[in-house]
C-alpha cells in the first residue's frame, strides 16, 4: 500500500486517495470529438515514470499531480495542481 | 513420562512441566515448549498424514514453518483450524489435533489405493480431462471435488477476536536468528526506533538448533542478553509473529499468533493481530530453508531433514531415529553425524555426494572415526511405509549398498529465504556452485542479512547483520556508536555442491518433488516432455508448489530439473512470482473486527430510528439503509410493496428520500457551471423553478441522473442519485478545480445535511396543506419555502410516482417532527408510509430509468430516450464524447418497455427469441400494473427502440422461470402527465 506525501497533509496511505487520470488524459472540455478520443483513450501506457492526477479525496479534498513509476510505484515528485514545476 | 525417544537432558524444553494432549484421539504426553511435532517424535509417532493425491503415508520432514507433510486439523468446533503444520504449532494442555486426508484411520486408509491410480492420474490430469466428452467431465468432476483440497474447512462461524494495529518505526528486522539479533542490536544501540519480529516462539533462530559460543558465552545466555537489552533500549519484540506480506513504501504486515491454533484465547477473546508496520529500514534475517534429497520414496515417513534432526535433538531433546543414514552435498550434515553421534545414536552411515577429494581431510577424518564415510555417494531409494523406515539403497561410488536405518537425515542445500525480498521488487543473483539464488538489489532499499543472504559461518553471519543494523539507523538519521559487533570462533562456509539431480537408476515416478501435492519428477519430465517450457506453465500444469506450503521445500528443485531439461541455467528459466502471504493467514487475521454487523459501517440518516421503530426489512444503499416496506402483520414483502402503490395511486404516502445526492452549487458562474455538468439547459431555468436534468460522462455515456433547481439568482440545488453522489462529488470538484478553475463558483455538498421526503399521491396537496403553513403551494416543478412544524423548509413540487407530488427538504436534526407532521397528516387524509419496494413499483410503471438499472454505464442518451432535452447548445461535459462512431450503432441496447403475455416476468432474464438462444437484451427492473392487471417490465434491448410490438421469452435459466413478453414504450401510467400538471 503505498504511502502518499500529500504536500498539505503529509504522508498518508492510500485509501485516502483517489487517481483521476494521466495528466496527458486531461481534456479541454471544449474539445471535439477526435481530440477527445484521442487523449482519453489512445494513450501511451507507460512502464515508468507516469505523471498523474490524484485527489485528497478522503483528507484535505486538493488535487494534485505526482509522478509516478508504475512498475516501482515509486513517487519522484508530487505537488499541488497548478504549482510549479 | 514424555515419550520413549526422549534424551535424558538438555533442550530448550521444560522437562519438568509436561503438557498433556492428543492426536487422533490418543492421549499422550509432551513438555512445555514442545511443537506437535516434537511431542509426537517423542512419543515414537512418525506417521502424521496421509497424502493429498496418492495418500501415501507422511511423517514429518522439516522441523519449521516449511513442513510440507505433517499437517493436521487442530481445535475443537468453531475453533477448528485446517491444514496447520505440526511443527508451527506449540502444545498446550488439551490440544486436540487430528491428521488429515485418512479414511478410516491413519494406518489403514482405503484412499491409499490411489496409488494404484497414480498411472492415470498424471500431471495435468485435470487439464486433461477437459479434453474428452463433456459427459465424461460430469463423471471426473465427481471424482475431482470429492478429492480436493488438503484438510475439510471449519464448518462453523468463527468465534474469536482478532484485532488489527498500525506502527511505524525507523528499523524492522524480520527474524530473530543470530544475524536478526545483531542487526536489531546494532540498531537499537544507535538510536532507532527498532521492531524485531520473530515467527518462532522464542528468539535464537538456527541457534536453537545449533549450540555455539557467542562473545565466549553459550548461545543460550547471549539470547537472553542480548533480549534484556533490546527490551531495555525500548524496541518492540513480537514472537509467534510472521512478516507475512511486504508491501509498497515500507509497508510489512505481520500476523501475530496471541494463542496458538486451536487453542481457546483468554477473557478478552483476542486470537491473532494482524500489524501493518510502515518501516523506514527493513533488514530481512529470516534465515534459510534446507531442501531434501531427489531418491526414491523420498517421501517416507522416517526421512527427513539434517538440519531439523539436529533440531528436534539439541531443541526439543528428541531423538528421531536410532539407526541413521545421513545423506548430503555439504559439511553441514558432518555436524548432524556429530552431535547425533554424541548423543549415543547409532550412525549408520554417512553418504557425501561429493568427491573425498573435496571434502576437507580434517572434516572427514574426525567424522571417521566416529561412523562410517561414503564419498560419491547418493541415496537411491528408501523402503518401508506406514510403519515407519526399513532399509536404504544408495549407489555408492558406482556400487549399490543397502543399509538398514530407521532414520535418513538428508539435505540437497540451504535455500535462502528471498520471499520478502522478492515481494518488495528485489533482485535476484545465481550462486552456479551451491545451487541457490541470493538475494541482489531491493528496490525499497531493502537488506537481506545471513542465512536468508546465503551467508555461511556464525562469526561472517552476526558481523552482517550489525553492519546492515548500523547502517539502516543511519539512513534512518541515528548515528550513536552502537559499540563493538558480537564475535563468534564459529565460522565455516560449508562447502555445499548442487544437490539436484538423482542417481542414474533411481525410480523417478516415485522421487517426490513436492510431497505435499504429490509432485513427482516424473510428472516434471512429463510436463517437459508435453512442451511446458515456461516456468510459470510448468507450476500450473504440474500443481509444483501450489499447495499450502508454496513449494517452500520445492521449488528449486523442480526448476533445476526444467532447467536441466532446457539445458538453461536456473535463472534463465526464471522463478515463478513470490506473492504474499509467506505462510498460511487465516481469513480471521484479514477481516480483524470487520465481521457479521461491522463489516459495512452504517451510517444512519436522521430518520433511522423512526423506520427502524418499525421493524422493517432493510435494504442497503450506499452508506446507508432504507426500509423496503412498513409490512402489516402476515402480508409478505410483495403483497406490501403492492399494497403500498395502490395507496400511493389512490390516496397519498409519504417517503423517506433523504438518501439522494444533494449539492448546493452558488457564485456569479453558478449556472455557467452547471451547463457544463448538466447535459439538460440550466440557464434558463427562471428562480423558483426547477427540472429534471441528467449529467453524462466525459465519454458521453449517461452518468446519472436528478434535478436541479434554481433557489436564488446565484444559488442551486442539484439532486443525483443515491449511488452516483460520490461520483458526482468527484466529478464537479474535477471541473470546477482542474478544467474550469476560473469560474467563481462553490459546490458545497449537503447529501447528509439536508433530509428529504416525499409526498405523492392525489391527496399530496392536502396533506401538505395541513403541515405547512405560510406558503402557496407550488405549481408542478416549482418551489416554495415554508414552515412546518415550526421549522423552515423547502418544499418542491417534483414527481417520482407519476402521481401529483412534494419533496420537502429540512435541515437533518428537525427532521423528525416534520416527518411526525407528515405521516400524521397523510394518515389523516387516508393514506399512510410507504418504501422502497413501492417506490420501484412506482416508477417502474411510469417509465423512470434509474441508475444502476438503465443507467448502467453502458446506455447514452439516445439509447435511454432522453435525447430530446439535451442542451441543443452544447458546452456540456460528455458533449463531444457523443459524436463517438460506435454511439450511431443501430444494435446499441436500448430503453423499452415490456408487457407479460404470461406470468410475472424475472428479474434480471435475458430476452431471447426462445429459451437457448443468445441473448438479445435484459430486464432491468420487473413490476406489476398497480391499478389493473398484468405484470410489466423494463429493459434494454438491442436497437430496441425501433422493435415495439415484437415478442420474447424473458428467460432465467438459472433459475428456471421463464415468462413471454411484448415489447411497447416503456410508459405503463398517465402517459400525458395528467395527473400531476397544473
Amino acid at each position: 500500500m503505498m504511502l502518499i506525501l500529500c504536500p498539505y497533509c503529509g504522508p498518508r496511505a492510500l485509501p485516502e486517495f483517489s487517481f483521476d487520470r494521466p495528466v496527458e488524459a486531461i481534456t479541454r472540455s471544449d474539445a471535439d470529438t477526435a481530440t477527445l478520443v484521442k487523449t482519453l483513450f489512445e494513450r501511451d501506457n507507460p512502464r515508468g515514470p507516469s505523471r498523474e492526477l490524484w485527489r485528497h479525496t478522503y483528507g484535505c479534498r486538493s488535487w494534485l499531480t505526482l509522478t509516478r513509476d508504475t512498475a516501482t510505484h515509486e513517487i519522484s515528485d508530487i505537488r499541488p495542481l497548478g504549482g510549479e514545476a | 513420562m514424555t515419550g520413549p525417544f526422549r534424551t535424558t537432558s538438555g533442550g530448550w524444553v521444560r522437562r519438568d512441566k509436561p503438557v498433556s494432549f492428543q492426536f487422533d484421539a490418543r492421549s499422550m504426553s509432551g513438555l512445555e515448549g514442545d511443537t506437535l511435532a516434537s511431542a509426537l517424535l517423542a512419543n515414537g509417532v512418525s506417521l502424521m498424514g496421509r497424502s493429498f493425491k496418492y495418500h501415501r503415508p507422511r511423517g514429518v520432514l522439516s522441523a519449521g514453518v516449511e513442513e510440507p507433510n505433517a499437517l493436521v486439523g487442530v481445535g475443537e468446533g468453531a475453533r477448528f483450524e485446517p491444514n496447520t503444520r505440526a511443527t508451527d504449532l506449540f502444545l498446550y494442555p488439551e490440544l486436540n489435533a487430528r491428521s488429515q486426508n485418512a479414511w478410516p484411520s491413519l494406518g489403514v486408509d482405503f484412499g491409499a489405493v490411489n496409488q494404484l491410480l497414480a498411472p492415470f492420474i498424471p500431471a495435468g490430469f485435470y487439464y486433461k480431462t477437459f479434453l474428452g466428452p463433456p459427459r465424461l467431465w460430469k463423471v471426473y468432476e465427481h471424482f475431482i471435488r470429492a478429492a480436493a483440497g488438503l484438510g475439510k474447512p471449519p464448518h462453523l462461524a468463527d468465534i474469536d477476536v482478532y484485532e488489527r494495529r498500525a506502527a511505524f518505526c525507523d528499523v524492522l528486522v524480520v527474524g530473530a536468528g543470530p544475524a536478526g539479533l545483531s542487526a536489531a542490536l546494532a540498531s537499537a544501540r544507535s538510536g532507532a526506533r527498532v521492531v524485531l519480529t520473530e515467527l518462532d516462539a522464542c528468539l535464537g533462530g538456527s541457534l536453537l538448533g545449533d549450540p555455539a559460543l557467542i562473545d565466549g558465552k553459550p548461545e543460550r545466555d547471549w539470547i537472553n542478553e542480548v533480549a534484556a537489552e533490546l527490551t531495555a533500549l525500548g524496541v518492540r519484540i513480537l514472537t509467534r509473529a510472521t512478516a507475512f506480506g511486504f508491501y509498497d513504501h515500507g509497508l510489512v504486515h505481520i500476523a501475530e499468533r496471541v494463542v496458538e491454533p486451536g487453542e481457546p484465547p483468554g477473557a478478552d477473546g483476542l486470537t491473532q493481530r494482524r500489524w501493518s508496520l510502515r518501516a523506514a529500514q527493513v533488514i530481512l534475517a529470516q534465515g534459510a530453508i534446507e531442501r531434501p534429497l531427489p531418491f526414491a520414496n523420498n517421501d517416507r515417513p522416517g526421512v527427513m531433514l539434517s538440519g531439523a534432526v539436529r533440531t528436534y535433538l539439541h531443541r526439543y531433546g528428541v531423538a528421531c531415529g536410532s539407526r541413521v543414514v545421513i545423506a548430503a552435498c555439504h559439511d553441514d550434515a558432518y555436524r548432524t553425524g556429530m552431535a547425533l553421534a554424541q548423543a549415543g545414536v547409532n550412525i549408520v552411515a554417512l553418504l557425501d555426494s561429493r568427491d573425498a577429494a573435496d571434502v576437507s581431510s580434517d572434516l572427514s577424518g574426525r567424522a571417521g572415526a566416529r561412523f562410517p564415510v561414503y564419498a560419491n555417494a547418493k541415496l537411491l531409494s528408501a523402503e518401508g511405509g506406514a510403519k515407519g523406515l526399513a532399509r536404504l539403497k544408495a549407489q555408492v561410488g558406482g556400487r549399490i549398498e543397502t543399509f538398514e536405518a530407521d532414520l535418513a537425515a538428508v539435505s540437497g542445500g540451504f535455500t535462502p529465504s528471498v520471499h520478502l525480498h522478492m515481494q518488495a521488487g528485489g533482485a535476484l543473483d545465481w550462486d552456479e556452485a551451491r545451487g541457490v539464488f541470493t538475494p541482489g538489489t531491493g528496490r525499497q532499499g531493502q537488506v537481506s542479512v545471513g542465512a536468508c543472504n546465503g551467508e555461511e559461518g556464525l562469526a561472517s553471519v552476526l558481523a552482517q547483520g550489525w553492519r546492515a543494523g548500523v547502517a539502516a539507523s543511519a539512513k534512518a538519521g541515528f548515528t550513536r556508536n552502537p559499540g563493538a559487533p558480537p564475535t563468534s570462533d564459529e565460522d565455516r562456509a560449508i562447502g555445499a555442491v548442487q544437490g539436484f539431480t538423482p542417481p542414474p537408476g533411481a525410480d523417478l515416478k516415485k522421487t517426490f518433488i513436492d510431497p505435499q501435492n504429490d509432485v513427482t519428477m516424473f510428472d516434471i519430465d512429463l510436463a517437459w516432455r508435453e512442451g511446458y517450457r515456461s516456468v510459470e506453465h510448468l507450476k500450473r500444469y504440474t500443481t509444483l508448489g501450489m499447495a499450502t506450503d508454496q513449494g517452500k521445500t520445492s521449488n528449486l528443485l523442480g526448476l533445476a530439473r526444467l532447467a536441466h531439461h532446457e539445458n538453461r541455467s536456473a535463472p534463465e528459466v526464471g522463478l515463478t512470482t513470490f506473492r504474499p502471504p509467506f505462510t498460511p493467514t487465516t481469513l480471521g487475521v484479514w477481516a480483524g473486527e470487520d465481521t457479521g454487523f461491522d463489516v459495512n459501517l452504517l451510517r444512519r440518516l436522521p430518520l433511522y430510528d423512526v423506520h427502524a421503530a418499525y421493524d422493517p426489512p432493510w435494504q442497503p444503499v450506499g452508506y446507508w439503509r432504507r426500509a423496503r416496506a412498513y409490512l402489516r402483520p402476515g402480508e409478505t414483502l410483495a403483497q406490501a410493496g403492492l399494497r403500498e402503490a395502490r395507496m400511493v395511486r389512490t390516496t397519498v404516502g409519504v417517503v423517506d428520500v433523504s438518501t439522494l445526492g444533494k449539492f448546493e452549487v452558488s457564485g456569479p458562474d453558478a449556472a455557467t457551471f452547471l451547463e457544463k455538468i448538466c447535459a439538460t439547459s440550466v440557464s434558463r431555468l427562471a428562480v423558483g423553478r426547477g427540472r429534471y436534468t441528467f449529467m453524462l460522462r466525459e465519454d458521453g455515456l449517461v452518468n446519472d441522473d436528478g434535478t436541479v433547481w434554481r433557489t436564488g439568482e446565484n444559488r442551486f440545488l442539484l439532486t443525483s442519485s443515491t449511488g452516483g453522489a460520490d461520483r458526482m462529488a468527484h466529478l464537479m470538484s474535477y471541473v470546477r478545480n482542474v478544467l474550469h478553475p476560473e469560474l467563481r463558483v462553490g459546490v458545497a455538498n449537503v447529501q447528509e445535511h439536508y433530509a428529504a421526503i416525499a409526498v405523492a399521491g392525489p391527496r399530496s396537496r392536502a396533506v401538505i396543506g395541513r403541515a405547512v403553513s405560510g406558503v402557496d403551494l407550488p405549481r408542478h416543478m416549482s418551489l416554495a419555502q415554508g414552515m412546518m412544524a415550526d421549522t423552515p423548509v423547502l418544499v418542491l413540487a417534483a414527481s417520482y410516482s407519476g402521481e401529483r407530488a412534494f419533496e420537502i427538504y429540512v435541515k437533518s436534526d428537525a427532521a423528525v417532527q416534520v416527518w411526525s407532521a407528515l405521516a400524521h397528516a397523510a394518515a389523516q387524509e387516508g393514506g399512510g408510509l410507504y418504501g422502497l419496494e413501492a417506490l420501484e413499483i412506482l416508477r417502474i410503471e411510469k417509465g423512470h430509468v434509474e441508475t444502476g438499472g438503465e443507467i448502467d454505464g453502458r446506455t447514452s442518451a439516445h439509447d435511454l430516450r432522453l435525447e430530446k432535452m439535451l442542451n441543443p447548445r452544447g458546452g456540456y461535459l460528455g458533449a463531444a464524447g457523443q459524436g463517438r462512431e460506435a454511439f450511431a450503432d443501430p444494435d446499441r441496447l436500448q430503453f423499452v418497455g415490456l408487457e407479460s403475455l404470461s406470468g410475472p416476468i424475472p428479474e434480471g432474464s435475458m430476452l431471447v427469441s426462445r429459451p437457448g438462444a443468445p441473448a438479445q437484451g435484459h430486464v432491468t427492473g420487473s413490476g406489476v400494473r398497480t391499478l389493473s392487471e398484468g405484470f410489466i417490465a423494463l429493459g434494454l434491448l438491442r436497437g430496441g427502440r425501433l422493435r415495439s410490438g415484437e415478442v420474447f421469452v424473458a428467460s432465467s435459466p438459472t433459475r428456471g422461470v421463464h415468462a413471454t413478453v411484448r415489447v411497447c414504450e416503456p410508459h405503463f401510467h398517465d402517459l400525458d402527465g395528467e395527473r400531476y400538471r397544473d
